[in-house]
């Protein structure tokens, strides 16, 4: 198994943008990486986590404008369906050049419908930037504010920020205060389609990107394709990011590594397992 | 690259072929197609049966790709729209729209007949799927007594490959015809790329042949993906659904059964229906492959 994909470097880097860095989860990578192909006309507009109709619930957004962009920097850690809005992007929207952010099994989504685009006229075609985040797991919703709430013991308008590092679940106010339960206790209320999920790092993104392996307030970024290397190039001509080579930075690709290994190996368990459910009946497997 | 860019190469002399056995008549194939491109060429027919023809649309909906196709890689030996035959030939792929009207006696012959004379079946959107609109047309109307008529063609014959959707997607159409391509006329590891993408495909097609799961519907996901725990919320089904039946609902498909057209794309597109590595993990590879097949002049 291949566990981190294939790339043709990584990095450590981040934003040289303060607005970003402002609220962004990490090195601002993903919000940096669609405003400037945004104002350089890659993408005509890129689909994003917006603010839904709960407190901390993202919904699927087209962002056209930088305000748009800016709006989403930031991980929600519950579900938000990137791919949902695809087909608008394109025939409302009136996109070309589709630049798209999601989790490494929504990359997985991208390219299959890329290759099967079983409902998806005159789409698939226009992806022009297709940026992965690292995901150990997901939660419903509902779970988070369980998490955040019962757990944390912080109420969700006051929760500034969440953040899951170094095996806790980080919950942060706008006044400051932190709060933090051992990731042990989120485990249960994870969504049950992550448990059979093999890729952690975003494989198959044209540019993937997440806080492990790099300092705080940095992010690691694996470029992955010639598309992604093409613009990733430009944009640190530009001066967009700060770069730090990978080998240089603790803990580096030896942390992504571990989790990646850990995370496949636990849910290639689980498939098994799941063969084996019951008496002579066992569950799907995807991976045919 | 797999395919398309071999133009641009000289053939290489015969005497050299340093290659393995296998790979040796394979190599003269090619050379043979730049020099005569039509000797190559596999037979394709559509055939129509109880459909809207928007099947067909979409296969000419590929603008100069239609084009493209049939000069390289197909001759269209038989469609009542565009080519002038009357009765089914023998063809190496049927590309059948439309589902099987039980009271028409010719349908039921012609689809028969179909099964004979072509060697690899395709039931070319949803209704030749599944029924999709001649048997379930509940998008806000009453069924009608006549749609017990229409079956799907899985119902009457052994079908191979499924295309499913309303209208099927032009570039899926083209996928599945430079890979069938690719199945009858390519080298050792173009049919096994090719294979390997129309296996699900294929899969699709014999689960739909069984009476008992002849049909599609929304509900597909609810039951294979959902309530397997399979589901990650990612909305491609939403997204893939051409009346808009999918919602998304806290991170999950809410499905409006009252709307669904039954036309199969929602459990066709998502990535936990059927997912394999083998393939999507070249997904580069492919799509250059394809786009080589339909710019074969390399520029
Ligand atoms: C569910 C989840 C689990 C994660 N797990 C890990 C992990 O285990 N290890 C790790 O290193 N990193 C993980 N990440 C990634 C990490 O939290 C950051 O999102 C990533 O480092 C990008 O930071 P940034 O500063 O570059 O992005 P920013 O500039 O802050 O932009 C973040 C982008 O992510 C999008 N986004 C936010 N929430 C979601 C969501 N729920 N679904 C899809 N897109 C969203 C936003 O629209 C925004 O465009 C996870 C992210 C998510 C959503
Ligand atoms: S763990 Fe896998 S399936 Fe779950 S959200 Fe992350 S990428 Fe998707
Ligand atoms: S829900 Fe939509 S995509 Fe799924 S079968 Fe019904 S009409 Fe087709
Ligand atoms: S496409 Fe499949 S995995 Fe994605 S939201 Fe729909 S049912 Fe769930």
């Amino acid at each position: 198994m291949d566990y981190l994909g294939k790339y043709k470097t990584a990095v450590a880097a981040r934003s040289t943008s303060a607005e970003v860095l402002r609220c962004s989860q990490d090195g601002g990578i993903v919000t940096s990486m669609f405003l400037y192909a945004l104002e350089e006309g890659i993408i005509d507009g890129a689909i994003v986590a917006g603010q839904g109709e709960n407190p901390w619930q993202p919904k699927p957004i087209v962002a056209t404008s930088a305000e748009e962009i800016l709006s989403a920097r930031g991980t929600r850690y519950n579900i938000c369906p990137n791919m949902s809005v695809l087909k608008k992007s394109v025939r409302q929207y009136g996109l070309d050049k589709v630049g798209i952010v999601g989790t490494p099994c929504q990359m997985q989504a991208l390219r299959k419908a890329q290759l099967y685009p079983v409902g998806l006229r005159d789409v698939t075609d226009k992806i022009a930037l297709a940026i992965g985040i690292f995901c150990m797991e997901n939660f419903s919703y509902q779970s988070m504010k369980q998490i955040v709430e019962d757990h944390c013991n912080v109420d969700l308008h006051s929760l500034n920020k969440t953040d899951i590092g170094k095996g806790k679940y980080w919950a942060y106010t706008n006044r400051g205060a932190v709060s933090q339960i051992p990731l042990k206790l989120t485990h249960k209320y994870e969504q049950p389609g992550c448990h059979v999920c093999l890729d952690y790092v975003a494989n198959l993104a044209d540019i993937s990107t997440g806080s492990v392996g790099s300092p705080d307030g940095w992010s690691t970024v694996f470029i992955r394709n010639n598309n992604g290397e093409n613009i990733w190039n430009k944009a640190v001509a530009a001066g967009v990011f700060e770069t730090k080579p990978i080998e240089s930075v603790k803990p580096g690709l030896e942390l992504v590594t571990k989790l990646a290994t850990e995370k496949i190996t636990k849910n290639q368990k689980e498939l098994e397992h799941r063969a084996k459910f019951g008496v002579n009946k066992g569950l799907r497997n995807p991976y045919i | 690259m797999i395919f398309g860019k071999k133009e641009k190469k000289e053939p290489a002399p015969k005497s050299q072929a340093p290659k393995a056995p296998v790979s040796e008549p394979i190599a003269k194939e090619e050379t043979k197609k730049e020099e005569r491109p039509v000797a190559n060429k596999i037979t394709v027919g559509h055939v129509h049966m109880s459909g809207c023809t928007g099947c067909l649309v979409s296969l000419a909906d590929t603008y100069e790709g239609l084009f493209t196709i049939l000069d390289n890689y197909a001759d269209l030996v038989y469609c009542l729209t565009l080519a002038d035959a009357r009765h089914i030939p023998k063809m190496d792929v049927a590309l059948v729209e439309g589902s099987v009207c039980l009271q028409d006696e010719l349908s039921v012959e012609e689809i028969k007949e179909t099964r004979e004379k072509a060697a690899v079946v395709v039931a070319l959107g949803g209704c030749a799927a599944y029924g999709n609109i001649t048997r379930f047309c509940r998008g806000g109307q009453w069924n009608q007594p006549q749609h017990e008529g229409f079956v799907p063609i899985g119902d009457v014959i052994d079908v191979d490959v499924y295309i499913p959707g309303c209208a099927p997607c032009p570039q899926q159409i083209r996928n599945v015809c430079v890979m069938a391509y690719l199945l009858l006329k390519g080298n050792a590891e173009q049919q096994a790329l090719a294979k390997a993408y129309l296996t699900p495909l294929m899969t699709l097609a014999s689960e739909g042949s069984k009476a008992v799961s002849s049909e599609a519907c929304g509900c597909d996901i609810m039951t294979k993906v959902i309530n397997q725990g399979l589901c990650i919320g990612c909305g491609t089904c939403s997204a893939s659904c051409p009346v808009y039946a999918i919602t998304m609902q806290y991170g999950k498909p809410n499905i409006e059964r009252d709307m669904c057209i039954k036309c199969g794309a929602c459990y066709a597109a998502c990535p936990r229906a059927f997912f394999s590595f083998d393939v999507v993990n070249q997904y580069e590879t492919i799509i250059d492959a394809i786009n080589g097949a339909m710019n074969p002049g390399g520029n």
